[in-house]
């Protein structure tokens, strides 16, 4: 399948792709602070979309709850109703584990686990109670070229993973990631740690991945985001200002506030 | 907030502004010099054209290390248009050159005609890089679409202008080399008015984020 480019990708189109995630009126309380005051927003299969915003406006909070990785945090109270393939993510007989499946993730600070490349992908496989060494074997080879490091690892599967360089071991964790082949990607500002050039195969994996996946990353390089991403999601404050296709967000956004933004002249 | 970004986006401003009062200034003496016949006026138009192409290259310099900046939104499209414009309006200085020199030639035989519509023409024309511009600067998206209805004036003048040429040649030969220099100062102008329209153009890019330019080819009817 061809990669939708971002450059010419229109709004219309986007409206007519299968929806992947669906928020509808989503809250969230810590405590008695409201860190999101009521977001709806439909991010579709296979396309990149990126949330901006400054520190604190709410996107990683938001991303979070895709994968419920906010159940982990105490007195979190979420309201609204998040769809995944239509299936409502908080919904009584849903299965945190099995979500998270479908749904992986991929941090700011790379966290491959001490132990060898091979077996941090192959851990996720593994539990999932894949025992045939020939298909682990597939499995792993075809994570780690699909996160574009096999020729940098495939020989010395067995060694370190922390013998790894910083953007050596984010593509691992992506490897880690994909392996258990999610719908979904989560990216919570995967590049910011990382230098330039490991940044630019980062950025070149991310397209790459959108021919599998769905991806939803969270960046405060605006630049990187117009790079890879289809659209954009401006946050502040815990609302949604304004979601579009990118390069309306960057070239001509509807709300002062993201001119103010994407310009540099917030505040 | 970014006082030293917005003081480097004003100097482009302000260097473009330049350009455009001296190119407005070399149609006005282009014209002058053929119409008043007057050879040092026209002489001027090529000292001015100089300093109009050292402003091109000036703001294309600028305007590329802005860029590298990595600007977004309506910085982005600023910048952009910045260096469209300043490409117009280097043309602009070239046709008003090419009007001056013209000018120097004819202005060696004795007038064939009283000149009328020559600068009817060239005040419509200048007229619309002089509102694109004021657009510019007001922000006036609706003053630069205004703009763009004018050039078929100029065209229909250029038209008739031409066919008026043809009856000169066609009643004298000796008419002939006076006339084709005249067609030319016609094209020229007629050029001028389509560079006016482009200015125009970007300025609605620039105020509107919508590109109207060549709307058959966006499949887009107005």
């Amino acid at each position: 399948m061809a990669i939708v480019s971002n450059v010419t990708i229109s709004a219309d189109s986007i409206a007519a792709m299968p929806a992947a995630i669906e928020a509808r009126d989503v809250k969230l309380y810590y405590g008695a602070s409201q860190a999101l005051k009521g977001i709806s927003m439909t991010m579709r299969e296979k396309l990149v979309t990126a949330f901006i915003g400054p520190s604190g406006c709410g996107k990683s909070t938001f991303l979070r709850c895709f994968n419920r990785m906010n159940d982990l945090i105490d007195n979190v109270r979420i309201t609204g109703l998040i769809e995944i393939d239509g299936q409502d993510i908080y919904g009584k007989d849903i299965d945190v584990i099995e979500l998270r499946k479908r749904v992986g993730m991929v941090f700011q600070k790379s966290n491959p686990f001490p132990k060898s490349i091979y077996e941090n992908v192959a851990y996720g496989l593994r539990l999932q109670g894949i025992k045939s060494k020939s298909d682990l074997d597939d499995t792993v080879e075809q994570s780690l070229r699909g996160a574009a490091i096999w020729d940098e690892v495939k020989d010395r599967l067995h060694s370190s993973a922390l013998g790894l360089s910083g953007g050596q071991q984010q593509r691992l964790c992506i490897a880690r990631a994909i392996a258990i082949k999610p719908e979904i990607l989560l990216m919570d500002e995967p590049a910011s740690a990382l230098d330039p050039i490991a940044t630019a195969k980062i950025e070149e994996l991310i397209v790459e991945l959108k021919k599998d996946f769905t991806i939803v990353i969270v960046t405060h390089n605006m630049q990187q985001a117009a790079r890879i991403s289809d659209q954009t999601a401006f946050f502040y404050l815990g609302e949604l200002i304004e979601f579009d296709t990118t390069k309306k967000i960057f070239t001509n956004p509807s709300k002062q506030q993201t001119e103010d933004y994407v310009t540099g002249r917030f505040g | 907030m970014n006082t030293h970004h917005d003081q480097e986006l004003s100097e482009l401003k302000d260097k473009l502004l330049t350009m455009a009062s001296l190119t407005e200034e070399a149609i006005t003496q282009a014209v002058k010099a053929l119409v008043e016949r007057d050879d040092e006026v026209a002489r001027k138009v090529k000292v001015a054209d100089n300093l109009i192409d050292r402003l091109e290259l000036e703001i294309d310099e600028m305007a590329i290390v802005l860029l590298s900046k990595a600007p977004l939104a309506r910085d982005l499209r600023f910048i952009v248009v910045a260096m469209k414009i300043s490409q117009n309006l280097e043309r602009v200085g070239d046709e008003a050159t090419a009007i001056a020199k013209r000018a120097i030639k004819l202005n060696q035989e004795p007038q064939l005609k009283p000149y009328v519509d020559i600068p009817r023409m060239a005040e419509l024309a200048l007229s619309m890089i002089k509102d694109s511009l004021d657009a510019f600067i007001t922000r006036d998206a609706a003053k630069a679409r205004a703009v763009l209805p004018r050039d078929e004036e100029v065209n229909a003048m250029h038209k008739q202008l031409q066919r008026e040429l043809v009856s000169y040649m066609l009643e004298a030969p000796p008419n002939i080399s006076r006339c084709l220099h005249l067609m030319q100062v016609a094209k020229r102008i007629e050029r001028i008015a389509d560079h006016g329209t482009n200015i125009a153009e970007e300025v609605v890019y620039l105020h509107e984020g919508r590109d109207i330019r060549h709307l058959k080819a966006q499949g887009v009817e107005e």
